[in-house]
């Protein structure tokens, strides 16, 4: 029978960093019979037997109700286990030490690691380990798994602890009622083998959040601090992402265009325009994920984000969201891919659907680029800026208005708040590149078949019947745009620019370039030609439903992704069709009116 | 001076003693599990400013909570002068 070992441990105890160490780069996200979320897990060499390892999401009670605690407590106890090892927090060990008591109970083989030695070190707290091990019944290590401490020691422990018990049993199921009982003994536990000094002195921590989280200087601070990931991530990732598409651009002209010369001239379209542009947009998103993701880690793994929440909460909290929700609604700003992936930071699954339902609405460079474009060609220099200014200012109210909508709605009440607020720690640049590549991989496997699928479709709605001229009136695209031509009509959209939106649905980026092809023009003369045919409603109305329909295909392959199945994506796709006919609708006629 | 008060009032820089927690057992597993629990000694460090969460420390774990659930958290302040 294959052996089996759970990894469980409180959030924030540095669960995850010891996970990695243990097991390297081999770990893989898998489904489990009975779980509706994914665990992480890898094979891990101790002896020689060949022992799977299960990162099991972070718990601060097994009896506790959150969803993250009821898949924990539900995975030790219908797998059979070759044992617990169960990661605490040194320098909490006073509250932590409980957990293990209630795993006991479960009655399976547990060996403890105490994390975070060095900074209990540092702080004066002192373990009685040997005498720990010997009243609980199981191996206790101290270990910093950040630094790799004790790791190897950890390793050869959990090897002989294997040998004597090779086979994986199942546990016993443990009952509410012996929690008082732990309490009691809890205490005596913690009075014979732990020392705190009883004086703590003001710690790094204590001094820097005297600053961050200053009562008036911690929001401006916080917004500067998030301007300043913002630019990085951006100012980094988006001359990457340009440098990719060049790249595939490039290689598409030079080398698979003369290629594909020999085929008809609708498979070589099918390949190039269809599939191999398909895949090159997946992978540009590739670098801003990475870049994303590490900087996203920074905050994060240093323990401002847990800030981020405290000074942001005021204002989320009407909208059933806490102040991660909002540091990544302004990262949608840039893009709103990493942006949805990034909500995992909040383990309250409908928090993370609210947060997810409400980043879409996030203005992100992608659309920036199309507005820019229609403001120059439609609007004079002194208006146009103040057009685009109330583009992002419909943004956030969108956003906050879909939030403050679907709050509790999605699967049951708000989540109160209570986190921890860790203390403030630096980065490993290991860990951080960990991460983010798993991330990376994550997107590429998840969402890339769903990108190439859609993009292949839109080229074939704008393609077929293949002797048509592409995305004229006469393909697929432009008989479904003549159809639907009585609902964009009194959007003051035309058919020719409701075409242009279908384009926008795979990627907002090709908005322009479809545009290009549509009209027959580039460049300078698109921007004449737009500054001719559409009067500032039009184009306002046009720009107004472009900011508010679906982003991007990407980001429905994410939302569907993280939301666990198809349900909150079409949802999305809905409520934003519905939100941009609706707006466009009521400003258009109201200019009309007015205008008139 | 009054012998008991709830947690969203207490000022920053003072400590109190908890007496009882009246919240959904949900709610009252988790504040346990994060050392929230009767007999501790808490102390307010700072609370946020447009009526935002209170940071409260609880032994060797800093926590955040929002002012309505601290008000579900009884307490008896220390003195003044105890709290350091």
């Amino acid at each position: 029978m294959k052996k089996r070992i759970a990894l469980v441990g409180m959030p924030n105890t540095g669960k995850s960093t010891l996970f990695n160490r243990l097991t390297g780069a081999g770990a893989r996200v898998g489904n489990w019979p009975g779980l509706t979320v994914e665990l992480l897990s890898a094979r891990l060499l101790l002896g020689d037997s060949m022992v799977e390892l299960v990162d099991l999401p972070g718990l601060h009670n097994l009896h506790g109700f959150s969803e993250d605690e009821r898949v924990a407590r539900h995975f030790v106890e219908s797998q059979p286990l070759n044992g617990i090892l169960v990661v605490l927090n040194t320098t909490q060990l006073e509250r932590q030490l409980a957990l293990v008591l209630q795993l006991r109970t479960l009655g399976l083989p547990m060996l403890l690691a105490l994390n975070m030695a060095d900074e209990a070190h540092t702080r004066g707290i002192r373990v009685q380990t040997g005498q720990l091990a010997a009243q609980l019944g199981m191996p206790v290590l101290l270990i910093s798994a950040k630094h790799g401490r004790g790791v190897p020691e950890l390793k050869q422990a959990l090897t002989e602890w294997l040998r004597r018990h090779p086979e994986p049993i199942q546990a016993r199921a443990a009952t509410l009622s012996e929690d008082d009982a732990i309490e009691h003994s809890l205490d005596e536990l913690l009075a014979q083998n732990l020392h705190i000094p009883a004086c703590l002195t003001p710690t790094r921590t204590d001094r820097i959040d005297r600053l961050l989280l200053h009562p008036w200087l911690g929001i401006p601070l916080f917004l500067l601090l998030m301007l300043l990931v913002f630019q990085a991530v951006y100012g980094i990732g988006a001359p990457l992402q340009d440098g990719l598409g060049w790249l595939l651009d490039e290689a598409k002209t030079r080398w698979l265009a003369p290629l594909v010369t020999a085929l008809p001239a609708w498979a070589g379209s099918f390949l190039l325009e269809g599939l191999y542009d398909g895949i090159g947009t997946v992978m540009t998103f590739l670098p801003i994920i990475v870049v994303f993701f590490l900087a996203m880690a920074v905050v994060e793994d240093s323990g401002y984000l847990a800030r981020a929440a405290f000074l942001m909460d005021a204002l989320m909290a009407r909208m059933g969201l806490d102040g991660r929700a909002f540091v990544m609604q302004l990262m949608g700003f840039g893009c709103n891919v990493p942006a949805m992936m990034g909500t995992r930071v909040m383990r309250s699954r409908s928090q993370r659907l609210v947060a997810m339902l409400m980043i879409p609405f996030s203005l992100c460079s992608a659309r920036l680029q199309v507005f820019l474009f229609f403001t120059t060609a439609v609007f004079s220099p002194r208006a146009a800026p103040w057009v685009l200014f109330s583009l992002y200012v419909m943004s956030f109210l969108l956003a906050f208005f879909t939030a403050w909508l679907w709050r509790g709605k999605v699967r049951g009440q708000a989540e109160p708040l209570l986190m921890e607020l860790p203390p403030y720690r630096l980065p490993t640049l290991a860990g951080l590149a960990r991460q983010s590549f798993r991330e990376s991989g994550h997107f590429l496997r998840q969402a890339g078949g769903f990108i190439v699928l859609g993009v292949a479709l839109v080229w074939f709605l704008t393609h077929f019947p293949l002797d048509a001229q592409p995305a004229s009136p006469a393909t697929l695209a432009g008989r479904l745009a003549g159809w639907m031509e009585p609902v964009f009509t009194p959007l003051g959209i035309d058919q020719l620019l409701s075409i242009a939106l279908l384009f926008g649905f795979v990627a907002k980026e090709v908005v322009i370039g479809s545009l290009a092809v549509i009209y027959g023009a580039g460049g300078d003369d698109l921007s004449g030609l737009l500054g001719q045919r559409l009067d500032w409603m039009q184009a306002y109305s046009f720009m107004l439903f472009t900011l508010v329909y679906t982003p991007c295909l990407s980001a429905l392959a994410t939302l569907r992704q993280e939301a666990g199945g198809s349900r909150y994506m079409f949802i999305s796709v809905a409520w934003s069709l519905a939100v941009a006919w609706l707006l466009s609708f009521t400003f258009y006629q109201a200019a009309r009116f007015l205008t008139a | 001076m009054t012998a008991t008060c709830l947690l969203d009032v207490l000022p920053a820089g003072r400590c109190g003693t908890i007496l009882n927690i009246e919240a959904p057992e949900e709610l009252v597993a988790r504040m346990h599990a994060m050392g929230l629990l009767p007999g501790r000694r808490i102390q307010v460090i700072r609370r946020s400013p447009f009526r935002g969460p209170i940071q409260v420390r609880a032994g060797q774990t800093d926590l955040i909570i929002r002012r309505s659930e601290a008000a579900t958290i009884l307490l008896r302040p220390c003195p003044e002068a105890d709290c350091a």
